[in-house]
């Protein structure tokens, strides 16, 4: 991720402006589509906080989507609070409930943590039922797609597409932040060695707990967020298969890496499409056929794969500097 | 972060693709050409529910036997069918593929209460027909507020209502005892019952207990409503409910007449795990020919059915009654289709659909008709009771009509 800081912000700011232009060049469908994309991205950032930086399994993260999705709805719904103020409140909630099941999960390690998150991906779409009078019950509820404001010439469609944009670019550069300083270093080395980062003084419980807590949070406003995008919640919505998709698209895209959610929000959104309209009979073949091609190609994830290609193109040109940071990764997160 | 250049391209291709799926301005007739019509679909083909998933593919089979007979009017149905896996945001984005992409000229048997939920202001927002859907909530009989959706099979209202006309000619001074799920189905039910009984609701209805789908048990309520002297009892309990409740009116030597709603009329999932000889008795709604039942060996529609199954479904279960279902209602918007002669516009869809008079469906009860009008969006509103004999449902009476006076 070292590089040449002028070029990769130039790169970033043309990206966000080719992004910017699409509204006006797709259909309403495509836009909404990709407002779909940039949520899962959100998720899958907070699921690699967790799981590619900091070594903590989760196949529970669904739960914590339907958490922010859920409170969202209920806010809008019940005291018509505007969607935009319930973004950061399920950030919050989500921040809560995640740092809280953070702290017994810190005994659980691996595949037991795994298990553990997975418990409360089964359970809350039950428990959502449970609280019919806030959630509506297994009809779910029933919400509005906001306008635009300011009697901006926008469409709901394009509107919340700049919206869904605005916040992953927000939390990119916070996660990215975050990454870079001191905390990003303490989370890298729980990871790669618990004991020796303990010993250089890192408070190793707080900082897994936290890691658990922002990541959660994050993956709660992509929830929020998908509550006014698809302006409807219901605990179908969040099923146990929610929580295991994030999870592929979060090692298909390239776990310890932050352009890797965007790329794994592109796999998970539009692969499963593809291998529909190739087979009818058995989509989800055709989809762990990919599912395999990319894990075989680039077995450090879409991003990995492409840092990679990257490398070796210029390699004649600049020496790499040390070891590669990928083969390390993908050692402590298998 | 040197993917940029990369993912900028990846944009850009999937930009172009967006592009050149951009449909044309839209004509009054959308997804008609001289030769072909088309009719969107989603499915649970995977996913928790999908051993419904048969229903979309029968339809298609079905389709497809038309196709082959010449269409309608000369046209052929092109069926569009997608999986949403019964997960509502994935209903969303296949509806929103088939109405602005495929430009299909109207929705139809979309599968699942929470599914259409999700589509149900969107498609009236589209004022694209939503036909038929394949769920019993109440709420797709709302033509005032939502006039371009329209259920099918008779909903639980409806079936409430059944039960309470029998209730009133039978047993017209019946103590009622009701047990009741607490939630929108549970309520359907509960409403259409009540409403049914109309004034002699009151003096009739002597105890309502409910549960919660989280409950482990409702053996007190059981006991409540025998306590209650009730000598009838409506069931309205999900399979694993209802396996508790008859079990416990059983054992506790309660002998009510003993009402059970449709949903758990199961043989395999409900009487069976209950005990045969305590379901015996028990009184349920139906409005199709059981394809399992013998009494239907010689029928034409039945005969029928499984001639067009064994040539365009030779895949499909001939004991699964949801391919019976997936005919029917394949042969009512064929109707509609047909109803329509040359004006497919989707204004001239919907009021064909909502000018459906007297047609039979060949695995409806003889003597059923689906009857819909500009006020009237529920297709079936006639249920015929059956009461258990220890081995299978006996039907018995004449039809019950849920709004007319029997």
């Amino acid at each position: 991720m070292s590089g040449r800081p002028l070029p990769r912000a130039v790169g970033l700011l043309a990206l966000v402006l080719a992004a910017c232009t699409l509204p006006f060049v797709l259909s309403n469908f495509r836009l909404f589509q990709f407002s779909q994309v940039y949520i899962y991205a959100i998720a899958i950032l907070g699921l690699n906080l967790l799981t590619g930086y900091n070594g903590q399994f989760s196949l529970g993260h669904g739960a914590f989507y339907a958490i922010g999705a859920y409170a969202s709805a209920i806010m809008m719904d019940r005291w018509n609070i505007g969607y935009g103020w319930t973004l950061p409140v399920a950030g919050v909630l989500c921040l809560i409930v995640g740092f809280l099941f953070g702290l017994p999960a810190l005994r659980l390690e691996g595949l037991y943590l795994a298990l553990a998150t997975f418990s409360l991906a089964l359970a809350v779409p039950q428990i959502l039922k449970y609280f019919e009078h806030w959630t509506g019950g297994s009809q779910g509820i029933v919400l509005s797609k906001p306008n635009a404001p300011f009697g901006l010439p926008l469409n709901p469609d394009q509107w919340l597409y700049f919206v869904t944009l605005a916040v992953l670019v927000l939390l990119f550069w916070l996660g990215a932040n975050l990454l870079r300083g001191r905390m990003g270093r303490a989370i890298v080395a729980i990871r790669d060695n618990h004991i020796a980062a303990e010993a250089m003084g890192i408070n190793a419980a707080l900082y897994k707990s936290l890691v658990f807590g922002v990541s959660a949070a994050y993956t709660g406003v992509a929830g929020a967020l998908s509550a006014s995008v698809i302006a409807y919640v219901a605990p179908d919505s969040f099923n146990v298969f929610l929580s295991v998709t994030l999870l592929i698209g979060s090692v298909i895209g390239g776990l310890a890496s932050i352009a890797g959610a965007v790329f794994g929000a592109l796999f998970i959104q539009f692969v499963p499409n593809w291998a529909q309209d190739i087979s009818k009979a058995a989509p989800w073949a055709i989809f762990g056929v990919f599912l395999i091609g990319f894990m075989y190609l680039m077995p450090f994830g879409i991003a990995g794969g492409i840092r990679l290609l990257w490398t070796r193109a210029t390699r004649s040109r600049v020496e790499p500097e040390g070891r590669s940071a990928v083969p390390t990764q993908a050692h402590t997160t298998t | 972060m040197r993917g940029t250049r990369q993912l900028l391209a990846l944009v850009l291709v999937l930009g172009v693709a967006g592009l050149a799926a951009v449909p044309a301005g839209a004509q009054t007739m959308v997804g008609v050409t001289a030769t072909e019509i088309k009719i969107g679909n989603t499915n649970p083909y995977s996913g928790p529910a999908s051993a419904y998933g048969t229903i979309g593919k029968v339809i298609g089979a079905y389709f497809k036997k038309v196709n082959d007979e010449g269409g309608v009017n000369g046209r052929k149905i092109n069926y569009i069918t997608y999986d949403d896996g019964y997960s509502p945001p994935k209903t969303v984005e296949m509806v929103r593929k088939l109405v602005e992409q495929d430009q299909v000229a109207a929705l139809f048997q979309t599968l699942g209460t929470p599914p259409n939920s999700a589509i149900h202001k969107y498609m009236n927002q589209q004022k694209v027909p939503h036909l038929f859907v394949a769920t019993g909530a109440t709420k797709w009989n709302d033509p005032q507020n939502f006039p371009w959706t329209m259920g099918f099979q008779p909903n639980y209202q409806t079936e409430g209502r059944v039960y309470a006309a029998h209730v009133l000619k039978n047993h017209p001074g019946a103590k009622i005892g009701i047990l009741y799920q607490n939630d929108d189905y549970g309520k359907d039910y509960l409403k259409g019952f009540e409403d049914g009984l109309g004034d002699a609701n009151k003096k009739m209805v002597v105890l309502k207990q409910s549960y919660e789908v989280t409950d482990p048990t409702i053996d007190s309520q059981i006991v409540n409503l025998k306590n209650s002297g009730a000598n009838v009892f409506f069931n309205i309990t999900i399979p694993k409910f209802a396996v508790q409740a008859i079990k416990k009116v059983h054992d506790i030597g309660w002998k009510p007449t003993h009402y059970l709603n449709n949903v758990s009329s199961s043989l395999a999932t409900v009487l069976k795990p209950a005990g045969l000889e305590a379901s015996k008795d028990l009184i349920t709604a139906l409005y199709m020919k059981e394809v399992t039942d013998p009494q239907w060996r010689n029928d034409k529609g039945f005969t029928d059915w499984v001639a067009f199954m064994k040539k365009y479904y030779p895949e499909g279960a001939l004991d699964d009654q949801s391919n019976a279902y997936g005919y029917n209602v394949a042969i009512l918007m064929t109707q509609v289709l047909k109803q329509c002669g040359n004006d497919l516009s989707r204004e001239n869809i919907m009021r064909q659909a909502a000018n459906v008079k007297n047609l039979e469906l060949p695995l409806l009860l003889p003597g059923i008709k689906v009857n819909t009008s500009p006020t009237d969006f529920a297709p079936i509103e006639q249920e015929q009771l059956a009461k258990f004999n220890g081995e299978k449902w006996d039907l018995f009476g004449e039809l019950f009509d849920a709004f007319r006076k029997n």
